[in-house]
């Protein structure tokens, strides 16, 4: 039936010929109900052998099989075909941020290495009892979410932050971080959140939610990453760029209706930091030859004391 | 040639577990054709059993008694007393290393009910224990920083005995195609199960065999491969594994008929019998023509009385993979399910400190261990309990740890002969490039998985299982035309699946022969033309034997009984 047929666009590297990954194109008559992880094994089985990928469990759970579908991260292992044609095709890449090997096998090391960055191991309060730690039903519920997490790395891939910033540590790094940090049973709650409020960590984040969009658990990395930020700021870890450019957005706004990036800039490096204040300088002066700059002197909306309404009446709910 | 006091091959609870109480102690390396993260151990789902009798008055001898039940009595008891003593301890641990645990409204570790277990055994974490469990050990592993040597994405070949005496591996770097030895005062293997042969499972593609094969190969017999145990809960078609749990929180299973007909099997126990009854039960539910479905091939495991926010809250990856897989809300609707092969419970022999038997008469292979799965120690008997399996990975992958600390301080690094085991298994790989192309590897596999689910399945007959055994036999010869069509050296996963099939070519005739030869029925071994347990007779271990000529040979030998004397098993 011509209808089951789709055409599977797959990048292909072969590092013993190819200079840089290229495409192939399969035409492949789909069985019903098929993943793309058994159409790509159907694929190595009737038309080509060599097609190298990672796979193992089958159910979800192992998280060896994360690639791109259509420029996006997904497991292979659980996702139906018939939700990924468009036009008629499938495209079929490597996950990204990471350096390809083969096919869609790609150097997972650097997420195995930022994952080592945040501790990931509990740092037990006091000598172990004789019998269990006792945890609440709502202490193990709030690392509930962060524990499903089966490190597939499909939210390493599309995380934009890392693609201009190898260093920062990831939305899976943070989400396991997380799962320490909310542990009752954990001793490092403050040191692990002054640690990871510095560069590389939960303030690199910059919200565009595709790690929480491509996620295959419940772990949703931005909302544990945002869990991260609150507790962090909640518990006086202000001495950082991150904490002092989230307290300098709400003073800026709640001031003045209005964000004064030139002020925020600066109070987030800190203005006794000469050499961060310096470090500003060349993104400054490219920014006024190409006429970006924003005004140099702040001005207050007109409606101002609305927003400050917005702002008394959130404080309010806070509380 | 890389060498270490300790190589352990496999990186699930038993490997990991083994490799962190050796950890700072002696130079560990593990090899794994995977992350750790990714082992199999991960994909349980249901519980790990200890008697802490946090919600009721459970105890350890109670939890003694029903694991050698059970087994069906082919357990040595006194490897399962180890098992159930050392529960508690072990959960304990687990908990004090941050494995999360769901907990009681009194903060402790919560417990659920498990087929075939009279207490609320299980101690689980939602419906993803193993999980749980296998990233404690990998985050412990961090901490232990640089002191564990990982071989990740290697895959081991060959095991190296000479003259009794255990001397390393040969393995493959999957990233390079190059192979190299790697040698150890002492190998422990805890390499998995072999659950990969048959059509329907809820293995790994990972679980092939390879470390029983190779043990084999090396000279070490494999003991009761006969006995492979059949999930009740496999999702319809695909095989993947629905937890046993799902029944321990209230599920039921029905047939066509909306009929719950596990009252006519295990009236007490119903839906919480043990895997073999209830596979069965299922099996002949749908033989004699009450399966659901357009061809009756399935029968339903039914949650919707338990509710949305239970469903949601114990049970989310049951949910998530029957939404996923084919597409059934299980709030709403029930799920087609059918048996799925699961769980080895053969395997390599060992004494109770995980010491590998070189054959019946207990003798030893000098430095070499096995924990978890690969092992027959035998704590699982003719059918293992559910959540007793990531229990015996944790209680002897550190009993192993422990005896190679006490073992290898005596022990030497024996010379390799290199040249000679890399070539070894250079041949074993060029012998893949030699045939014809006139047989294909995905056909021959596929016949293979057929054969075993529909002859040598739930049920089982010498009218089924002798064309079975001539079937493999012809396969073991159409195999030998393969051609291995990928001659890359980096991830070369056509070559990485063909040297699997030779393993699963390999133990599959083990499976069927040992079963042929045994008539009688016991645990997961059911036979139709020999439907009653004989103890007279078959209260014994199968162990066979690698023979000169590539074929094998089975011999016997008792079971540890001391305090349980077998008796009729109803439910």
């Amino acid at each position: 039936m011509a209808n089951n047929k789709v055409l599977f666009r797959i990048q292909r590297f072969d590092p013993e010929k190819d200079e840089k990954p290229h495409h192939q194109d399969f035409e492949i008559e789909l069985a019903p109900g098929a993943t793309i992880l058994k159409t790509l094994h159907q694929i190595r089985a009737e038309q080509d052998p060599t097609l190298a990928l990672r796979y193992s469990c089958g159910s979800a759970i192992c998280g060896s099989c994360a690639m791109k579908i259509n420029g996006h991260a997904i497991l292979a292992c659980k996702t139906q075909v018939s939700e990924c044609v468009r036009d008629g095709t499938v495209r079929v890449a490597p996950i990204g941020n990471l350096k390809i090997l083969r096919d869609l096998v790609v150097d997972i090391e650097p997420f195995w290495e930022s994952l080592g960055k945040v501790k990931p191991y509990l740092m037990p309060k006091g000598a172990a009892p004789d019998r269990e730690r006792t945890q609440t039903p709502a202490q193990f519920g709030s690392i509930d979410p962060s524990t499903t997490c089966i490190l597939c790395a499909a939210c390493y891939s599309d995380c934009n932050a890392l693609e201009v910033d190898p260093s920062f540590v990831g939305p899976a790094s943070l989400a396991k971080a997380h799962r320490f940090i909310f542990d009752s049973r954990d001793a490092a709650r403050q040191q692990r959140l002054r640690e990871i409020s510095q560069r590389t960590g939960v303030w690199d984040c910059t919200h565009c939610g595709e790690c929480s969009t491509r996620c295959p658990t419940e772990t949703k990395p931005l909302e544990r990453i945002e869990e991260i930020r609150v507790q962090a700021m909640a518990d006086g870890h202000h001495g950082n760029a991150g904490a002092r450019h989230a307290l300098g957005f709400r003073e800026s706004v709640g001031k003045r209706g209005f964000l004064d990036e030139n002020w925020l800039a600066l109070r987030s490096v800190g203005f006794f930091n000469l050499p961060g204040l310096i470090s500003l300088m060349p993104v400054g002066l490219r920014m006024m030859i190409r006429g970006k700059m924003p005004p140099l002197i702040p001005h207050t909306i007109d409606k101002v004391d609305e927003v400050k309404k917005i702002f008394a009446r959130f404080e309010e709910l806070r509380k | 040639m890389y060498s270490h006091d300790v190589v352990i091959v496999g990186s699930g609870l038993a490997g990991l577990r083994a490799a962190l109480e050796l950890a700072g102690n002696l130079d560990v390396a593990i090899v794994s054709k995977l992350y750790p993260s990714r082992s199999h151990s991960g994909a349980a789902q249901g519980g790990v059993a200890a008697a802490l009798g946090n919600v009721d008055g459970d105890s350890v001898e109670a939890h003694i008694y029903d694991t050698v039940k059970g087994a069906d009595f082919l357990g040595d008891q006194d490897a399962i007393e180890i098992l159930c003593n050392d529960a508690p301890r072990t959960i304990y641990e687990m908990e004090h290393w941050g494995c999360p645990f769901s907990r009681t409204e009194d903060n402790r570790i919560n417990q659920r009910a498990f087929g075939g277990h009279s207490y609320l055994r299980a101690c689980f974490s939602a419906d993803r224990t193993g999980h749980a469990l296998l990233h404690t050990l990998f985050e412990q592993t961090y901490r232990q920083g640089g002191k564990l040597r990982l071989y990740s994405e290697w895959h081991m070949l060959r095991l190296i005995i000479e003259d009794g005496i255990c001397r390393g591996v040969v393995a493959m770097n999957i990233h390079t195609g190059k192979l190299e030895v790697i040698r150890g005062k002492a190998v422990l293997f805890g390499t998995g199960g072999y659950g990969q042969a048959f059509k329907i499972t809820s293995n790994a593609s990972a679980n092939t065999g390879d470390g029983i094969v190779a043990a084999y190969r090396a000279g070490v017999p494999l003991q009761d491969m006969e006995f492979v145990q059949f999930h009740p809960t496999g999702l319809y078609l695909h095989g993947i594994l629905l937890t046993e749990g799902a029944r321990g929180e209230g599920g039921y299973l029905i047939n066509a008929e909306g009929d719950r007909f596990m009252s006519r099997y295990a009236p007490s126990k119903m839906e919480l019998g043990p895997r073999d009854i209830v596979s069965r039960s299922e099996q002949t539910e749908i033989n004699e023509g009450r399966g659901a479905g357009p061809n009756k091939e399935y029968v339903l495991l039914d949650l919707r009385h338990l509710g949305a926010k239970k469903i949601m809250e114990r049970l989310p990856q049951v949910y998530n993979l029957a939404k996923d897989f084919i597409g059934v809300d299980c709030t709403a609707d029930p799920v087609p399910i059918q048996p799925t092969a699961h769980y080895s419970m053969g395997g390599i022999p060992a004494d109770n400190d995980c010491h590998v038997y070189l054959d019946e008469q207990g003798n030893h292979v000098t430095g070499f261990y096995v924990a978890g799965e690969c092992s027959c120690i035998s704590v699982h008997g003719a059918n293992r309990l559910g959540t007793n399996s990531l229990l015996e990975a944790l209680v002897f992958g550190r009993r192993a740890g422990k005896k190679m600390l006490d073992d290898v301080p005596r022990l030497k690094l024996a010379p390799v002969d290199e040249q000679r085991e890399i070539s070894a298994a250079q041949r074993q790989i060029e012998e893949l490039y030699k045939g014809p192309a006139t047989e294909d590897l995905d056909t021959i596999r596929e016949e293979l998985k057929q054969t075993m689910t529909l002859k040598v399945g739930v049920y089982r007959d010498a009218g089924g299982m002798e064309p079975a055994q001539a079937k493999i036999k012809q396969l073991r010869e159409r195999f030998a035309k393969v051609r291995v069509g990928d001659k890359g050296k980096s991830f070369n996963i056509n070559l990485l699946e063909a040297l699997a099939l030779s393993n699963m070519l390999e133990f599959s005739e083990l499976i069927v022969d040992g079963a042929l030869a045994r008539e009688e029925s016991r645990g997961a071994h059911f036979r139709n033309d020999f439907p009653t347990r004989d103890d007279n007779n078959w209260m014994r271990h199968t162990l066979a034997f690698r023979t000169e000529d590539g074929g094998h040979e089975l011999r016997y030998k008792p079971v540890t009984v001391t305090k349980y004397q077998p008796e009729e098993r109803k439910y």
